[in-house]
């Protein structure tokens, strides 16, 4: 185990609804989720000294630390590459209480992605930014491939090339998500699953990509409290411990475009698979379910492999028969998802990992509450990851 | 239309295909070619580099027919492919005049020029001959 590992806990979660018009400003809705996870733990604004974000997200942290009353911060940081830093808001938080530079901080991620900068739609903004990211989307968005589902299309269909994936394959993700999204009351798609015939009948968007492949717009913000081993022990919460916490980015590596590299996938999950398991000692084996991020159905399959839970091209076998849904042999999302839930950039899915460590998922997977949980961040994208441990 | 960011580092690309040419950039140390370009090879380390003239053709490594939501300067559907040029590199372009039940891997491509306006020509790609 690395010097990391243990170190640290999510102690507090705290979210807003999850809608399609929030009503309300993006950094409102960051205020609030921030105050909801303090409330859930039992601290206030003033024992808050960090406060960290994704470098998409329009509230600054000193923004954020005006609304909240927070009168100084010791630790503040963003990172990089959309919802690939999900899980890394975290390990930059477990980094800071773990060595002293700061004692309690905060991740959130707050925005209005369906009722005012819609996500899926072909970003011109991210074709014309003055950084070597505009520069690299100088190959790929003039010719016309400009949406996160067109790029992620584009991976698919290769992925069906070579190993004989369907689009059904693809579903067994959507109808998991769905399901577990009917029974949780928080979820866009509360009571309403979908089956793979749905799947199958909903348009194309991007072929091979349906409209159901691919995760919602939503608007709302997620808040995550991460805390000392020491100081976890103390608070009213019982802690979801940060047994690892990676980021990966791979050969090659671009933002949703890595093509230029012989196989083209996504080996930057490998990478952070690797280090979780280097760094908490665990094996793909030890998880009784995970959170995988979810915003289109194919990178699911792809990270199965990735990670180590089955073999190069193997996850069309891996999720047939139900064996990632709940009663399944890896349940994957039990929130529902980002096609089910809410796309909150995958914070939504470490909040979900948090509460099954706990148990209070409102969709349970029993052995979790004694061992562990796998959440990963962003695909296509450099990305990151997190085994939480009861 | 999207219009691509240009630094000095991709400008001879673009000057090619101005002049309906498809540029790859070699590294002038270790021959080494390399597409998207860079300052500097990532073989060697060089930062001495010139180009060659792609001789046009490739093959479909992967590619989509996109339908939704509406891309900027496009009436949809359009199909994008990922073309293997012959030469090694790798590049994505839209391939035009191509049924979207027509396209597929290991097709063979030939390179055309769109000439967009003074300031702007894209490459696009065709059915190769070889290939109808």
């Amino acid at each position: 185990m690395s010097g990391l590992s243990g170190r640290a806990a999510i102690v507090g979660i705290g979210a807003t609804e999850f809608s399609k018009e929030s009503g309300r400003s993006e950094l409102q809705l960051s205020v609030e989720a921030v105050q909801h996870a303090l409330a859930d733990c039992g601290l206030t604004p003033a024992d808050v000294d960090g406060l960290t974000t994704f470098t998409m997200d329009t509230s600054s942290e000193i923004a954020v630390a005006r609304e909240l009353g927070i009168k100084e911060l010791r630790f503040f940081s963003r990172i990089n590459y959309g919802g690939g830093a999900a899980c890394a808001t975290v390990q930059q938080a477990a980094m800071a209480v773990a060595t002293g530079v700061a004692d309690v901080v905060v991740c959130y991620r707050g925005f209005n992605e369906r009722s005012e900068s819609r996500f899926g739609q072909f970003s011109v903004a991210a074709a014309t930014q003055v950084n070597t990211n505009g520069l690299d989307n100088a190959w790929s968005y003039p010719m016309g491939l400009g949406t996160p589902a067109a790029t992620v299309a584009m991976q698919a269909r290769r992925y069906m090339h070579e190993y004989g994936a369907t689009s059904a394959d693809f579903g067994a993700v959507a109808v998991a998500d769905r399901r577990h999204a009917a029974t949780n009351p928080d979820a866009f798609f509360f009571g309403k699953p979908i089956t793979i015939e749905d799947h199958q009948a909903s348009r194309m968007i991007a072929d091979p990509l349906h409209l159901l492949d691919c995760c919602q717009e939503s608007d709302g913000a997620v808040a995550l409290v991460v805390v000392s081993a020491e100081r976890a022990r103390d608070l009213a919460r019982k802690p979801a411990f940060i047994a690892a916490a990676a980021q990966g980015s791979g050969a090659d590596q671009f933002v949703m475009t890595s093509y230029y590299r012989d196989d083209i996938g996504i080996p930057e999950m490998g990478v952070v698979g690797r280090e979780l398991w280097r760094q908490s000692g665990l094996r793909p084996d030890d998880m009784p379910m995970a959170i995988l991020y979810d915003h289109f159905t194919p990178y699911v399959l792809m990270q199965l492999e990735e990670l180590g839970f089955c073999g190069r091209g193997e996850a069309p076998d891996f999720v047939r028969d139900g064996a990632i849904e709940l009663g399944g042999r890896l349940p994957l999302n039990t929130h529902g998802g980002q096609l089910g839930e809410a796309y909150i950039h995958g914070m939504n899915g470490i909040a979900e990992g948090v509460r099954q460590i706990r148990g209070t998922s409102v969709n349970p997977v029993e052995a979790a509450a004694s061992s562990h949980v796998l959440v990963t961040a962003g695909t296509g994208v450099p990305t990151s990851g997190l085994i939480l441990s009861a | 239309m999207i219009r691509p960011m240009i630094n000095r580092d991709s400008q001879f690309f673009w000057d090619g295909t101005a002049v309906d040419e498809l540029r790859i950039q070699r590294c002038n140390a270790c021959a080494e070619l390399r597409f998207p370009p860079g300052p500097a090879c990532p073989d060697c380390g060089a930062l001495d580099r010139g180009f060659v003239v792609s001789g046009g053709v490739g093959t479909v490594f992967s590619y989509i027919v996109h339908r939704h939501p509406p891309v900027p300067g496009k009436e949809l559907p359009i199909v994008i492919a990922l073309v293997d040029l012959d030469e090694g590199v790798r590049m994505v372009g839209e391939v035009v005049d191509v049924a979207d039940d027509q396209i597929e891997i290991g097709m063979r491509l030939r390179v055309d020029y769109h000439h967009v306006d003074d300031d702007l020509t894209l490459p696009v790609w065709r059915v190769a001959e070889e290939d109808q």
